[in-house]
């Protein structure tokens, strides 16, 4: 049984969305640059959109283009989180969250919104809209609920926190979901089967694990955050694979390769030091720190072409400062080589 | 030279302001206020006060009433030629009032486009209380579409698709999001489009006529008094002045009016049809 089945294609000005997917009793979200289409794929499933194909929630059809069924949206069982979350200006936090169906005190308890049910959305923080558009679109009990970059629209220093808030609170919610984001790292955190959306295609889906491990092509690879360097690649003597980047340093993969490919490494793989060091790595990148940016207790270091995951503590021990030079190692088992095709 | 230059720009504000101020005043400064307030009482005064207010009320209440969802289907359509629309609704705008009755005339009159229809029908317009209230709302009505579109337009359109999502039908997407966010200029259209259908005279005197009690309306009043009682005309005079007064005062204290009048001035200020 398929709670939520879409195969749809929707003529977009520049390209055309051809997406194919279905989804449980869980959370999966859509990741990709903006202008794939993520929107627009959202509006088409919540009616707002013109769209051709089928889609179908729990056996029943909301479009079928062979039967003319399309459903307008008022007639769509469909809970749609709006990207700055299109809270109604004029109503209080209550009245918004009961436009859809009255009388939903327990939600307002739910989600921490009692104290506020007199307040005008003007007078929230953004975790509180957010909140309170959460809460709006289960208010009517929808059987599919759509999330339009949820994050977004909060500053850096509040996110973490309600994405954390976010992911309980989806859980809970507890029907297929669809949550479109352009951050990879949102999209782990929120989901359980993430997919890939590129100029209206789907790239790649499967669970954040999957795509680290195994990204389909370097777009997923950027996208999950690795490091991405292009060369041509030979078989060597010794089993491995030597990809030559353009700048003549040599790079090792157990992975088989041959011809134009790219090297995939996680910045958490690679390691700095100052001198090259006697260890068991393969590779090794000489260059200059262009720059170092502290996210939490971790320290992200570009030096050459390649950006490293180390402690604060390592950067620290090491003495790294912008402008000095380092050796950026990595082991041939944790480099993984693509065919070039984009 | 540029100390001169500004004497100059002062003074000439200065003129500017005499220029409109004094002739206002001079409608209060003519007659003793005791003797204003007597001639306010004659039955002319009396008579057209009754028939503007009841014309007035009646037209403004049907501009209203077809104008409002007229607008919000204009506003948020999305259709071929809705810019010759825009541009036709206009059109009555830029009408000497003069044209506009004659072209009521011909149209509703007893001879006119669709006078055999009402004549069959019995119903005799021309010269009528009817006339009036027709002119008044032929000239209130695109001032008041126009800026009622303008605000509808305003309205964020996710709003309205929020309210979709959340199973309203069309008519309470209208009611409880649209209406209520374009209240504002909703309100400042409204008032701007009552006081030019309480000052309206040339479509009215050719298509109604200018009978006292019947089609004489305030302005008609007016014209009427000016050659039989100059101190009736100067009350009719002092009491638009008092309406345009409070009018002018409504619009700046009530802030959705405010900013929606400011709104609209820009839109048709930058409107390349007007």
């Amino acid at each position: 049984m398929d709670p939520l089945h879409l195969s749809l294609d929707v003529p977009l000005r520049e390209f055309a969305l051809d997406v194919e997917l279905t989804v449980g009793r869980e959370v999966v979200a859509l990741v990709g640059p903006s202008g794939a289409g993520k929107t627009k794929l959202l509006r088409a499933i919540a009616g707002l959109q013109v769209a051709r194909g089928r889609i179908s929630v729990d056996g029943d059809d909301w479009l079928d283009s062979t039967r003319s069924i399309d459903l307008p949206a008022e007639e769509r069982s469909v809970g749609l989180v709006f990207q700055e979350y299109a809270l109604f200006p004029h109503l209080t936090v209550r009245k918004n969250v009961e436009f859809g169906r009255k009388g939903e005190a327990a939600l307002l308890e739910r989600f921490g919104l009692a104290a506020l049910a007199d307040a005008k959305p003007r007078e929230l923080s953004g975790g509180e809209r957010q909140r309170v558009a959460l809460a709006r679109a289960l208010a009517p009990d929808p059987a599919v609920l759509l999330l339009d970059e949820p994050l977004a629209a909060l500053d850096a220093h509040t996110r973490g926190e309600v994405r954390a808030e976010l992911q309980l609170l989806l859980r809970e919610a507890d029907r297929p979901t669809l949550v479109v984001t352009h951050d990879f790292e949102d999209a782990a955190t929120l989901a359980t089967r993430v997919g890939v959306l590129v100029q209206g295609h789907l790239r790649q889906v499967g669970s954040p694990a999957e795509l680290v491990a195994s990204p389909a092509d370097p777009f997923v690879a950027t996208l999950t955050g690795a490091n991405v360097l292009r060369g041509r690649a030979r078989a060597i003597l010794t089993g491995l694979t030597e990809l030559e980047l353009p700048t003549g340093e040599l790079i090792r993969s157990t992975d088989p390769a041959e011809g134009d490919a790219v090297a995939i490494v996680y910045p958490w793989e690679v390691t700095l030091s100052r001198t090259p060091p006697d260890d068991s790595a393969q590779n090794h990148i000489a260059g200059v720190v262009a720059s170092l940016v502290p996210v939490g207790n971790r320290v992200r270091a570009r030096v050459g072409p390649l950006t490293a995951e180390i402690t604060a503590d390592s950067s620290e021990r090491l003495g790294l400062e912008v402008g000095g030079s380092a050796v950026a190692s990595f082991k041939a088992t944790a480099t993984r080589l693509l065919r070039q095709n984009s | 030279m540029k100390h001169a230059f500004a004497v100059t720009a002062v003074a000439a504000a200065a003129f500017a302001l005499a220029f409109l101020i004094l002739p206002v005043l001079a409608l209060f400064l003519r007659v003793p206020p005791g003797d204003l307030i007597r001639a306010l009482g004659t039955p002319a005064a009396q008579d057209a006060l009754v028939v503007s207010i009841k014309t007035s009320a009646i037209a403004h209440a049907a501009v209203l009433l077809i104008g409002t969802p007229a607008a919000y289907a204009i506003g948020r359509g999305r259709f071929r030629g809705r810019a010759l629309l825009l541009s036709l609704i206009e059109l009555p705008l830029v009408l000497p009032p003069a044209v506009a009755g004659i072209a009521l005339l011909v149209t509703f009159g007893r001879l006119g486009l669709l006078g055999g229809t009402l004549n069959a029908l019995g119903i005799r317009i021309g010269f009528t209380q009817a006339a009036v209230i027709l002119a008044v709302a032929f000239v209130e009505s695109p001032l008041y579409l126009r800026a009622a579109i303008a605000s509808f337009e305003g309205v964020d359109g996710t709003l309205l698709d929020a309210a979709r999502t959340l199973r309203a039908r069309p008519f309470r997407v209208f009611a409880r999001v649209a209406l209520p966010l374009a209240a504002g200029g909703l309100g400042a259209a409204s008032a701007l489009a009552l006081a030019r259908g309480l000052g309206e005279f040339g479509a009215t005197l050719l298509f109604a006529g200018s009978l006292q009690g019947v089609t004489q309306t305030l302005p008609l009043a007016v014209y009427a008094q000016f050659e039989v009682n100059l101190d009736t005309a100067l009350a009719i005079g002092a009491e638009f002045v008092f309406f345009g007064a409070a009018l002018l005062l409504a619009l700046k204290v009530i802030p959705g009016w405010t900013r929606s009048i400011s709104l609209w001035t820009f839109r048709s200020a930058s409107s390349p049809s007007t």
